[in-house]
């Protein structure tokens, strides 16, 4: 066997060990949030299928794959089946830039905070496309909020992460995480509290979660983009939106909240006493923190009105960014503390 | 001749770029047109990758992909653009773009000459240590300072003018006012009345 | 100046937010108030108007005497009704009796306008049809159905009957 051909298999077999769990997780967390949501609503969620409902997101996968994929009259037939396809590709590349312990990473670039960018970026492409090529006018209006909205919130996504990068010295998500290690002090979520706040807020918009859901808005435009779309192509577009919210999730945990690292990391006896455990988990128990915070959100407020989302990213978010990240530069130059 | 797998995907990378930059031009709908020339940056952010100028080849896929290419989109979706007419004037226009064509071709070759695009030029930098992140941004703050904060000035510029060519003057029309729709308490919408219950018949409009 | 400094600190602490968090928050731990529903059930009123139902009198002659009054009454025009004299003997009967349960709205309206009390919604809820034209009530289905059910019909008028 030639040498790049076992390069390339070996790629897609750690590929392949990440999009698996992935997509289980992705199938976990529509689980969880059905049942988290329905607790809070005072209801008990799925409980029908298998034990406690644990089986639901199966029986989901199997009804959505025996569906019929419907193609709208007049819909443009190539990019109507690229929509979906296109806005769960970047979903998914974006993790191949994911550091879940030290070292353990598919892609380890230096660019890997502009990798995420980009790719969160062009997953709009997907949502515009599909809604385009439906050939309907509920689609097309969900596309146009949708791209509108995610270009808006991607700056101030992007100062949040400038922060990152003038703490952190590098582009290098797992450097990233290495230099907040010391104690949970030295995590970033300290100095850089605001820009937490705006970079997770910012990156449910991003993903057209609740409350920021304009693009699909089904009181006012029915389901939005994909409101053509029947099984597999439904289930595509839900897999890379659950997808999103996992990564914006691992992202916030990685950034700001210390990664890997453990939370007991300079406290003398407990953690010598948590070595065992292996960093992934606390990455992994991070995330999901984050995750449920997302659907707690989703469960407590009502969507916002459309000129109320694009002044809450213009003109609040991104100039509460810039401020920031100046006070940030004389903290630094400063080097009081955490900069010592 | 032996095929190495880089340059296979080199050759990929280099098809699709020119295939999709011919079909910019020749597909009739102009949302596939504007389709096709993003495809475009994408294959040229791949061949960039090869070079390992991996910040620039993200970085154009954020910029000219994430953000400019999405905003075309947007406006190109909005258009009714009538394609006959736009076609009408093909023959007319013909010798002039050849014309354009033509120079473009000449100049293109004359700068391919010039040494910094070299190969050589391309080896030095890729032997160094450093990564190339750095590196652009070491070139961009120290010698190339002046003309990347003109350029940004420019673009400032350039923005400020075309805010300034569609304010058609103070608006004279009813529009919410959020900030003032947000502040509102509850003491300023909401009275709550005390009603008598044996009087109940005659509660006072107040 | 004060009230503008308290809401300025109360937007960006996020003050309000926290608040309707804690509210969904302090659900999450409450005791849920689901009703399991095959297994349990709410509980009923005999006014209860379901799926419709013709009843007979004890002697099995079928009350109906194509009256029409019910479908002057319905709001929604479900009701389709022929009627003419019977064969046998020669009283007025419908020859046809339908209800279009896809059109019907559940108002009660016909029951209430019934002289002879034929014409009745019983505490039947969960009902379905497997193909197209099932949702017409014919009059055969809808004897059967007040055959099936009369003594619960019977029952839940008398207990209503002093209300009247």
């Amino acid at each position: 066997m030639p040498e790049w051909l076992s390069n390339v298999l070996w790629i897609a077999l750690k590929i392949g060990f990440i999009l698996l769990p992935l997509i289980l997780a992705v199938a976990y967390t529509t689980y969880a949030e059905r049942k988290i949501i329905g607790y809070m609503q005072l209801r008990v969620g799925p409980n029908r299928v298998g034990p406690k409902g644990w089986l639901q997101p199966i029986a989901d996968v199997i009804k959505l794959m025996m569906k019929e994929i419907v193609l709208p009259r007049g819909a443009s037939k190539t990019l109507f089946i690229l929509g979906p396809i296109l806005f769960m590709g970047p979903s998914f590349a974006a993790w191949a830039v994911i550091p879940f312990d030290a070292g353990l990473v598919l892609a380890d670039i230096n660019a890997g905070l502009i990798f995420l960018l980009a790719m969160t970026s062009i997953g709009v492409y997907g949502i515009i496309i599909a809604g385009w090529a439906s050939n309907s006018k509920y689609a097309f209006l969900g596309a146009m909020r949708s791209a509108s909205q995610v270009i808006s919130y991607e700056i101030a996504m992007g100062f949040a992460l400038v922060g990152v990068l003038m703490c952190a010295n590098s582009m290098n998500l797992g450097d990233i995480v290495l230099k907040q290690s010391g104690s949970m002090l030295s995590w970033f979520f300290i100095p850089l509290f605001p820009l937490l706040v705006i970079f997770w807020i910012s990156g449910v918009a991003e993903t057209n979660r609740a409350p920021f859901d304009l693009p699909e808005g089904e009181s006012e435009i029915v389901a939005g983009f994909h409101v053509e779309y029947a099984g597999m192509g439904f289930a595509l577009f839900f897999l890379a939106e659950y997808a999103n919210m996992i990564l914006i999730s691992v992202l916030t945990a990685l950034m700001f909240l210390g990664g890997w690292l453990s939370p007991f990391q300079g406290i003398p006896y407990l953690e010598a006493g948590t070595q065992w455990i292996p960093g992934t988990f606390w990455l992994l128990l991070k995330a999901s923190l984050s995750l449920f915070g997302l659907l707690w959100l989703r469960a407590t407020f009502p969507r916002f009105r459309y000129d109320q989302i694009m002044r809450l990213g213009w003109k609040v978010f991104i100039p509460v960014t810039i401020v920031w990240i100046v006070l940030l530069t004389f903290w630094i130059k400063l080097q009081w503390w955490p900069f010592n | 001749m032996e095929i190495t797998f880089q340059q296979l995907i080199f050759y990929g990378f280099a098809m699709l770029l020119l295939s999709s930059a011919l079909m910019v031009i020749l597909v009739k709908n102009s949302v596939k047109a504007v389709l096709f020339l993003i495809l475009c940056f994408v294959a040229t952010s791949g061949l960039w990758l090869m070079l390992q100028a991996e910040f620039l080849a993200i970085a154009l896929v954020l910029v000219y992909v994430g953000a400019v290419m999405v905003l075309f989109l947007f406006v190109v979706m909005m258009l009714d653009i009538n394609f006959s007419a736009a076609r009408s004037g093909f023959t007319r226009v013909l010798p002039l773009a050849l014309v354009v064509a033509v120079g473009f071709v000449i100049i293109l070759s004359q700068i391919s000459q010039h040494p910094s695009f070299a190969l050589e030029a391309a080896a030095a930098s890729e032997s160094e240590s450093v990564s190339n992140v750095r590196q652009l941004g070491r070139l961009l703050y120290t010698d190339y300072f002046y003309p990347f904060e003109i350029a940004a000035v420019i673009l400032l510029v350039a923005m400020v003018a075309a805010i300034s060519l569609t304010f058609r003057g103070k608006r004279n029309r009813k529009s919410q006012n959020i900030d003032k729709q947000v502040r509102v308490t509850k003491s300023e919408r909401l009275k709550i009345i005390k009603i008598d219950k044996s009087k109940s018949q005659q509660v006072e409009e107040s | 100046m004060g009230q503008r400094l308290k809401q300025f600190f109360d937007t960006f602490m996020l003050t309000e937010l926290i608040q309707g968090l804690r509210v969904t928050g302090r659900h999450l731990w409450k005791k849920k108030i689901t009703v399991f529903y095959p297994e349990e059930k709410t509980p009923q009123s005999p006014r209860f108007r379901g799926l419709h139902a013709l009843r007979r009198y004890p002697n099995g002659e079928e009350r109906c005497i194509g009256c029409k009054l019910c479908e002057a009454v319905c709001p929604a025009l479900a009701i389709t009704i022929e009627a003419g004299p019977r064969e046998d003997d020669g009283t007025r009967r419908t020859t046809r009796y339908e209800i279009d349960l896809f059109k019907c709205i559940y108002c009660g309206f016909c029951e209430e306008s019934c002289p002879v009390d034929s014409i009745v919604e019983t505490r039947v809820f969960d009902y379905h049809f497997e193909k197209r034209g099932d949702q017409i009530m014919t009059k055969a289905k809808l004897l059967a159905i007040g055959d099936k059910l009369e003594d619960e019909i019977a029952a839940d008028r008398a207990t209503d009957a002093k209300y009247r």
